[in-house]
């Protein structure tokens, strides 16, 4: 599956005999699959959405210019409340899910086993746990509020929403760190030993800094899957833009006619989103490869 | 080191009856070799020997099963060891240069000495222009060490090594990863070195250099020392059989 750009054969015994030993840090299949859409098969997809007419018009009288004036008039709540919030939530999980991730990383190849065995094992539980079923536990067992020194702070859905994305993203970023720090040949932490570092100054000074740049592109993979991911949220019941999408279809009578245009259009946004980020990670990943 | 009685009279670096197994696989049976202060001693034998598993348990990169291998009198075989302290005072270069790829040569030189010794900036500053010169690599104090040839980094390294005034040198195989023509540069260091009093330890393939620069040579086989002695007698007067063969294939 791992079709790597530094790979230029076909024959097995060309290739390196453990291609990818430290696990994820080159595994970008997702802005593969995304930066691969071709202007033509974007051709295709118009083609197919340019069929919806037809079948609309044969159903009712409700026609495609009403379905489409509808969109244009709900637009500005889809949008400005609606896929804002994705955006919101994509942002912060981001920033809280790196952070515990880098943490998390770190204490997986910590030389303390009872350490590095629980990041470990922890790491494994949230990569391999379906983002759904994580939501959903972290909607109910969090309180719906909390109390801070005595004043009362509700905590509102999209937030706890955050943080149960944050946690298959913590997960995989401390896959990405551990592997980026395992990708450095051993000779670096030989050769920073020999000079009498101390191991939390070879991790800063030597290893973390070579590693940095190879981490960017699978972090950058793992922010558009996450993007793409924030609608399953819309599922808890928070406003984002598939929920805002079908109270909007609602507030229109439900015309089956709305479907195509109002999911098509939340389709087109997220692709317009991630598309150039998925192009611009593999242009960073083609970069650092020749660089490395 | 309070309650160390080591005298610069004794060995430097003292191994005694070392042993070190790799899981069913015993390297090293029983070795035993003293470096006197300012001497430089090469050890030589077939691949598997052993040779860079013995200089590797001197700065305790590697640990050893049993015996005593003590630096400065500092036993290095200790669970209390202070490695950091240990690794101060003994310096090493590797086959594959190892130098860190997103610093310049000079940063390479100073980091150590800035960051670990904490030294002023300046002073480090200046010794390292100083090293730099000394591996006859002035001008290139800027440059990374991927656009370096193999001999320059390797000799980018011993300076680096250097930069920390270690008190004794393990090479290991230093010059077996480079291309014939830049070997030549980097003995030339070494010998700089040799002769600049520096206690040196080098597992080497280098024969005719070995023979140049050693105050004494030691032939390692299976893990234990066969024969050793001065190159003036070791080269031409080896009694052991398997010294003998070695000699043959190799010189």
């Amino acid at each position: 599956m791992k079709s790597g750009t530094r790979n230029n054969t076909d024959l097995a015994v060309l290739k390196p005999f453990n291609y990818s030993p430290t696990g994820s840090v080159h595994d970008l299949q997702f802005s593969r699959w995304l930066a691969e859409f071709s202007p033509r098969s974007l051709i295709f997809f118009v083609f197919l959405f340019s069929l919806w007419p037809g079948f609309a018009l044969a159903q009712s009288n409700y026609s495609m210019a009403q379905a489409l004036e509808a969109l244009w008039r709900w637009l500005p709540f889809v949008v400005g409340q609606g896929f804002v919030l994705n955006l919101v939530v994509s942002f912060l999980t981001m920033l809280i899910g790196t952070i515990a991730g880098v943490l998390l990383g770190l204490g997986q190849i910590s030389p303390l086993r009872p350490l590095a065995r629980s990041c470990w094992f922890v790491t494994q539980l949230f990569r391999n746990s379906p983002w759904l079923v994580l939501l959903f536990i972290v909607m109910l067992a969090f309180p719906f509020e909390i109390e801070i020194g005595g004043r009362v702070f509700q905590i509102p859905d999209w937030l706890k929403a955050v943080f149960g994305l944050a946690l298959p993203i913590m997960a995989n970023i401390s896959e990405i760190v551990r592997g980026a720090i395992l990708s450095v040949p051993t000779g670096q932490w030989e050769a920073a030993d020999s000079l009498a570092y101390s191991r939390h100054q070879t991790l800063w000074l030597v290893i973390l800094p070579q590693c940095f740049k190879r981490m960017i592109p699978p972090w950058m993979n793992w922010y558009a899957i996450l993007t793409m991911a924030t609608p399953l949220i819309s599922l808890l019941g928070v406003e984002e833009i598939i929920t805002l999408s079908r109270q909007a279809m609602e507030a229109e009578d439900n015309h089956p006619e709305l479907l195509v245009p109002f999911f098509g259009f939340a389709l087109v946004i997220f692709f317009a989103y991630c598309y150039p980020i998925a192009r611009y990670t593999l242009r960073l990943e083609k970069r650092f490869a020749i660089r490395q | 080191m309070s309650d160390n009685d080591w005298t610069p009279d004794q060995p430097l670096v003292s191994i005694r009856d070392v042993h070190k197994s790799f899981g069913n696989l015993e390297v090293l049976k029983g070795v035993t070799l003293d470096v006197m202060k300012g001497e430089v001693i090469c050890i030589i034998g077939p691949s598997g020997s052993g040779k860079s598993t013995l200089i590797r348990c001197v700065n305790a990169l590697n640990t050893i099963d049993s015996g005593s291998i003590k630096v400065e009198g500092q036993e290095v075989h200790d669970p209390n060891l202070d490695k950091l302290d240990l690794r101060k005072k003994v310096g090493m270069v590797f086959q594959q240069y190892n130098l860190f790829p997103h610093k310049t040569a000079l940063e390479n030189i100073m980091m150590a000495p800035l960051k670990v010794l904490k030294q002023p900036q300046a002073e480090v500053e200046e010794r390292a222009h100083k090293l730099i010169k000394r591996v006859n690599l002035g001008g290139k104090e800027n440059a990374y060490p991927g656009e370096l040839s193999g001999g320059q980094q390797q000799r980018v390294a011993i300076a680096r090594s250097l930069a920390m005034n270690p008190d004794v040198m393990l090479f290991d195989e230093v010059t077996a990863a480079l291309d014939p023509e830049t070997v030549n540069e980097v003995l030339l260091a070494i010998k700089d070195l040799a002769q600049d009093g520096m206690t040196c330890i080098l597992v080497t393939h280098e024969m005719g250099f070995a023979r140049e620069v050693a105050d004494h040579i030691y032939f390692t086989d299976r893990g234990v020392i066969v024969e050793h002695g001065p190159p003036a007698t070791f080269f031409t007067e080896a009694k052991d059989p398997r010294t003998k063969e070695f000699l043959s294939q190799i010189l």
